[in-house]
């Protein structure tokens, strides 16, 4: 049998849509937005709806997680960073549940998609931009130019500048590669587990080594679902603090 | 025929980039551990460091593998 692993990333319409010569299909891609936003939505606030002093397993955990990117923020960008904390707190939950949802068996990897993860880049260098000219004027440029003599200065202004415009392409490509990595390797090794298992014989009882794999692997996978959404949120925040504090510590 | 071959081998070339996300991997919690073996006190935190320098070092090997798929999808 020959499956394909890259097949579970394709995106397939549900409604196909056709607006101005635009495709605007809603796809499997949009229904597991759709349900990622809801789950995160309904958890965060159906959670904490009961308000006790003493909370249960779901109010502390969003309580949990709630603390959890108050106090990244506020590591990483310092006390004037905390203003963004809605912005990085949504951020936060969406690759989150976006990674956690797509580990689903038979589910869609939202995150898998590099048009999803440059969307969200592309965004956040966006909104560190403006921020930065709002708070510093023209003086944010001088984030381009480091402390050092002149003669290195034509060496480093160039690498600062390059450095920095391609913050958003390694930012989305290093969630979308993880994501996409970690699938493809799950789907191979289930792809072993098939072909061993109708092969008969001892080696359908051998099937059970990479089954065993496939477990350790998920786990695994679990653990960069989780530091990926917490290495994107905290870039982000490292990102800010640049453009709020320019080189100077907070 | 040529060609279907030439692109095989050109992603498994790239795939070599993963020796150096291996090497810095390891380098990025080696350092950790020794580091948090002489001073405890200090491990704490610098896990925030820890889990960004992991992130890092990982990515650029993925840079290869998303190479490797390119070579074979794209074109």
């Amino acid at each position: 049998m020959n499956l394909n692993p890259m097949e579970q990333f394709a995106v397939r319409p549900i409604v196909p849509l056709h607006i101005a010569g635009y495709d605007v299909s809603f796809t499997n891609q949009s229904l597991l937005m759709v349900i990622v936003v809801l789950a995160a939505a309904l958890f965060l606030t159906l959670a904490v709806k009961p308000g006790r002093l003493v909370p249960t397993r779901g109010q502390s955990m969003a309580e949990a997680s709630y603390e959890f990117v108050g106090n990244m923020i506020h590591s990483a960008a310092g006390e004037d960073g905390l203003q963004f904390f809605p912005f990085v707190f949504t951020l936060f939950m969406f690759v989150l549940f976006c990674n956690f949802f797509g580990l689903i068996p038979g589910s869609f990897t939202v995150t898998s998609q590099i048009c999803v993860t440059f969307g969200l880049a592309a965004f956040i260098i966006a909104m560190v931009i403006v921020t930065g000219f709002l708070k510093h004027g023209l003086g944010f440029l001088k984030l381009f130019v480091p402390h050092a003599p002149f003669a290195l200065l034509l060496l480093l202004v160039p690498i600062e500048i390059i450095s920095f415009f391609t913050r958003p392409i390694s930012l989305s490509v290093r969630l979308f590669a993880n994501m996409l990595a970690g699938h493809t390797m799950l789907q191979v090794f289930a792809g072993f587990v098939i072909a061993l298992g109708g092969a008969g014989g001892i080696l359908s009882v051998l099937s059970v080594a990479p089954m065993a794999l496939i477990v350790a692997i998920l786990l695994l996978e679990l653990l960069v679902a989780f530091l990926q959404a917490y290495v994107f949120a905290i870039l982000t925040c490292i990102y800010l603090n640049e453009a709020l504090h320019l080189h100077d510590q907070h | 025929m040529e060609l279907a071959a030439a692109k095989m081998i050109g992603a498994g070339l790239a795939c070599i980039a993963l020796v150096g996300a291996g090497v810095g991997i390891g380098n990025v919690f080696g350092s950790y551990l020794s580091g948090a073996l002489r001073n405890p006190g200090a491990a704490a935190t610098q896990t925030t460091n820890l889990l960004l320098g992991f992130a890092l070092c990982e990515a650029t090997g993925l840079f290869g593998l998303v190479i490797a798929l390119l070579i074979l999808f794209a074109f």
